[in-house]
């Protein structure tokens, strides 16, 4: 048994609850903003609601379930206990608090802002100061990881971090750069804001600021779907990982690309040149290349799996493949909703193209898909593989959790279709409630109304999902039955040794630090060359 | 499916080839569009100070809407503070470049219009400039698009795009939807 198993079940529980309470919420959303008359529809309650579904599901979920899970893998895959139990407890803590505090204050109304912030609109200093909290126990984590990965190769002279492990690393280690970003807006600009310290803020310096982390945190949430591509996916269908470097490379390519290309978000913003949009714009095309190589390599590796379970011809692998299983079932799912996503995403770092999308519904059903779709999806996954392990339970009703996938699957479908269509109708972001009695956007009721189907879908599968992982906890016979250990896909070619780079993180850190001076030194120094006027203070927590 | 090492490392760098071809491709498409077609985001650097916007310069009430000037250039000025422009309506021209100027004295604003590429965010302290082409006439909305605070989903105005024959300033150059 695990000796981490009360530490990751209390950071995978806490993470699901959040997950479907801000389900709720966003099932509610829909509701609102649609044609159909729901109740306690005013903005408060909405922008509450926005707030409290986004920092949820954004903050809450992703760093929960990215720390319980990174321990899961460091103890199961280095076959090694943590270097520290107690430190991993105080981070936890650390996490729990700070949640407790944001989700109170966004429940008393004091922090509408969006999980996004705004300045110079500014909430209660305790939703500031929590999610501070969150992310300082995930800095916790990622020490450990470092740690244990430096002590496993101590260990082990000379052999290659296990795939698993050598992700998660590259995850921590990404984190910590990402973060750089949103705590220098928080701990010197907006915190100071809320307090009443200062009356202005430099609104172009925390756009930009925000922009650093506001990219590669995706990633930081996608990592854990890629460690379970690569090395669970494979394992699932009863086949081998095509290749094992490529994974490395992938992941390499993942921390130095997802950095330096935070401004894409920024192209209609007046503070920016086009010289350094472009800069950007460049680095995120190159952001598509771990993806699109991840593609191929997962593709072949389910082929293998196909193909020795008797799959013969072009595509009768694929028909061939354990689709009953849900790991391989969400992996191919997931892959379905990455296309669209993906290419979405193609569309808005297109430079000038994106103003034809930007703050519309075409980007909501971009990240839906990718965060939803892609990475909730292989969040579902890895529970369902990992929880026998964590429980000692064999698994339960493999049907009930393929429904659920598919489920989830549909729901996101339902929900984005329409709005990539409302959103290229140039229908806007962030709205309460919308005038369908305008003849302009009179045609929008009915797509909005489809959307409102997807998201009832969705949060049924939400609460199957919570069903389905409580049945592990309930079921006592099923304790009788031996649960295997956890074992990672084995590559075709298990490597007997890689070259340094393809083993650690040193020279990507400085080829990281090179690329962030390139992309990011002057337009954050432009701001200290020729301070902008500032803009005064909006505090939303107080009266009048 | 032939798996010897020296095979799958080839099928790798194949695809790999094939993945920086695709890359390439959006690369110069996107490369083309921005130089030969002038297709970039707004970006025009120009500091405005947010405090005094409604007070002095060019965002005074006066020189607000749109103005003609003698030589013909159109120009339509508008303040996105929270929860409306100013103006609410807005006239311009069709098939006429138009410098659409914006800018806010509070929060962060940002705007579309719909059925047109005009895409801007509206940040205190700068003024975000689009220029642009509107091809049909119509009222068409120009909503803000950012979350500015509780009134966000109020704060909507309207361009009014009417054929030239029927675009007729003042005057002073000046041209509202009450006038036109």
């Amino acid at each position: 048994m695990l000796a981490a198993r009360r530490l990751v079940l209390a950071h995978l529980w806490t993470a699901f609850v959040v997950f479907a309470a801000a389900a709720v919420l966003g099932a509610w959303q829909m509701w609102v903003r649609s044609p159909l008359a729901a109740p306690f529809s005013t903005p408060d309650n909405y922008y509450l609601s926005v707030t409290a579904h986004g920092a949820a599901m954004a903050y809450v979920l992703t760093t929960f379930f990215i720390m319980g899970f990174g321990y899961y893998v460091a103890e199961t895959a280095l076959e090694r206990t943590l270097p520290s139990m107690r430190w991993a407890w105080l981070g936890f803590a650390l996490a729990i608090f700070g949640t407790a505090m944001t989700v109170l204050t966004v429940l008393s109304g004091r922090a509408s802002v969006l999980y996004t912030f705004y300045p110079p609109l500014t909430a209660s200093p305790f939703f500031y100061v929590g999610l501070v909290l969150v992310v300082v126990g995930s800095w916790i984590w990622c020490v450990l990881m470092i740690l244990a990965m430096a002590q496993w190769k101590r260990a082990n002279p000379g052999r290659p971090v296990p795939l698993a492990m050598f992700a998660t690393v590259s995850n921590a280690v990404m984190w910590l750069w990402t973060t750089a970003g949103v705590a220098v807006e928080l701990l010197f600009i907006v915190i100071p804001a809320s307090l009443g310290l200062t009356e202005t803020v430099d609104v172009g310096l925390t756009r930009t600021l925000f922009s650093w982390t506001l990219h590669a945190i995706v990633y930081f949430w996608l990592i854990p779907a890629y460690i379970a591509f690569y090395t669970m996916a494979p394992q699932a269908a009863g086949g081998r990982l095509y290749s094992d470097s490529m994974g490395r490379l992938s992941f390499i390519l993942f921390l130095v690309y997802s950095l330096p290309v935070g401004l894409h978000h920024l192209f209609m913003d007046p503070e920016h040149s086009t010289g350094f949009k472009f800069v950007q714009m460049s680095l995120t095309v190159l952001v598509t290349v771990p993806t699109l190589l991840t593609v191929f390599t997962i593709t072949a590796s389910m082929e293998i799996a196909g193909r020795m379970r008797g799959g013969t011809g072009l595509f009768g692998w694929i028909g061939a493949l354990p689709w009953r299983r849900p790991m391989v079932l969400a992996t191919g799912l997931a892959f379905f909703m990455l296309w669209f996503g993906g290419g979405g995403g193609l569309v808005n770092m297109s430079y000038g193209m994106n103003a034809m999308v930007h703050n519309t519904s075409w980007v909501t059903a971009h990240f839906h898909l990718i965060f939803g779709g892609t990475v909730v999806m292989m969040y579902f996954a890895i529970a369902y593989e990992i929880w026998p392990r964590l429980t000692g339970r064999a698994t339960q009703a493999p049907q009930l959790q393929c429904a659920q996938l598919w489920l989830w699957a549909i729901g996101m479908m339902v929900m984005t279709v329409p709005w990539h269509w409302l959103g290229l109708e140039g229908q806007w972001r962030r709205v309460a409630h919308f005038d369908y009695a305008d003849p302009a956007i009179a045609s929008w009721g009915p797509w909005v109304d489809v959307s409102v189907a997807g998201g009832a879908i969705l949060l049924a599968s939400a609460l199957l999902f919570i069903w389905n992982l409580a049945r592990f906890h309930a079921d006592q016979a099923a304790k009788l039955t031996p649960v295997p250990p956890q074992r990672y896909a084995v590559a075709v070619h298990p490597p007997d040794h890689v070259p340094a780079a393809l083993n650690g993180f040193a020279l990507w850190n400085v080829v990281v630090l090179v690329l962030m001076a390139v992309a990011y030194g002057f337009p954050l120094a432009q701001f200290f060359i020729e301070a902008p006027p500032q803009a005064i203070v909006h505090h939303v927590d107080r009266a009048g | 499916m032939a798996m010897d090492e020296r095979t799958i490392l080839r099928n790798e760098l194949r695809w790999a080839a094939g993945v920086g071809a695709m890359v390439g491709v959006i690369f110069v498409a996107i490369l083309f569009s921005s130089l030969a077609l002038h297709r970039a985001p707004p970006s025009n650097i120009e500091t405005v100070d947010p405090q005094t916007l409604h007070l002095a310069g060019e965002f005074t009430e006066a020189n607000l809407g749109t103005h003609v000037t003698p030589d013909g250039q159109v120009t339509t000025r508008i303040v996105a503070a929270q929860f409306a422009f100013v103006p609410q309506c807005v006239v311009v021209p069709q098939g006429k470049p138009v410098t659409l100027r914006l800018s806010s004295p509070d929060v962060i604003h940002g705007i579309l219009i719909t059925g047109t590429n005009v895409n801007t965010m509206v940040v205190p302290g700068y003024v975000s400039q689009v220029r642009t082409v509107f091809a049909e006439t119509g009222d068409l909305l120009m909503p803000c698009h950012e979350f500015c605070g509780l009134g966000h989903s109020e704060m909507t105005a309207h361009v009014m795009v009417v054929p030239q024959s029927s675009f007729r300033p003042d005057a002073n150059g000046t041209a509202s939807c009450a006038s036109r």
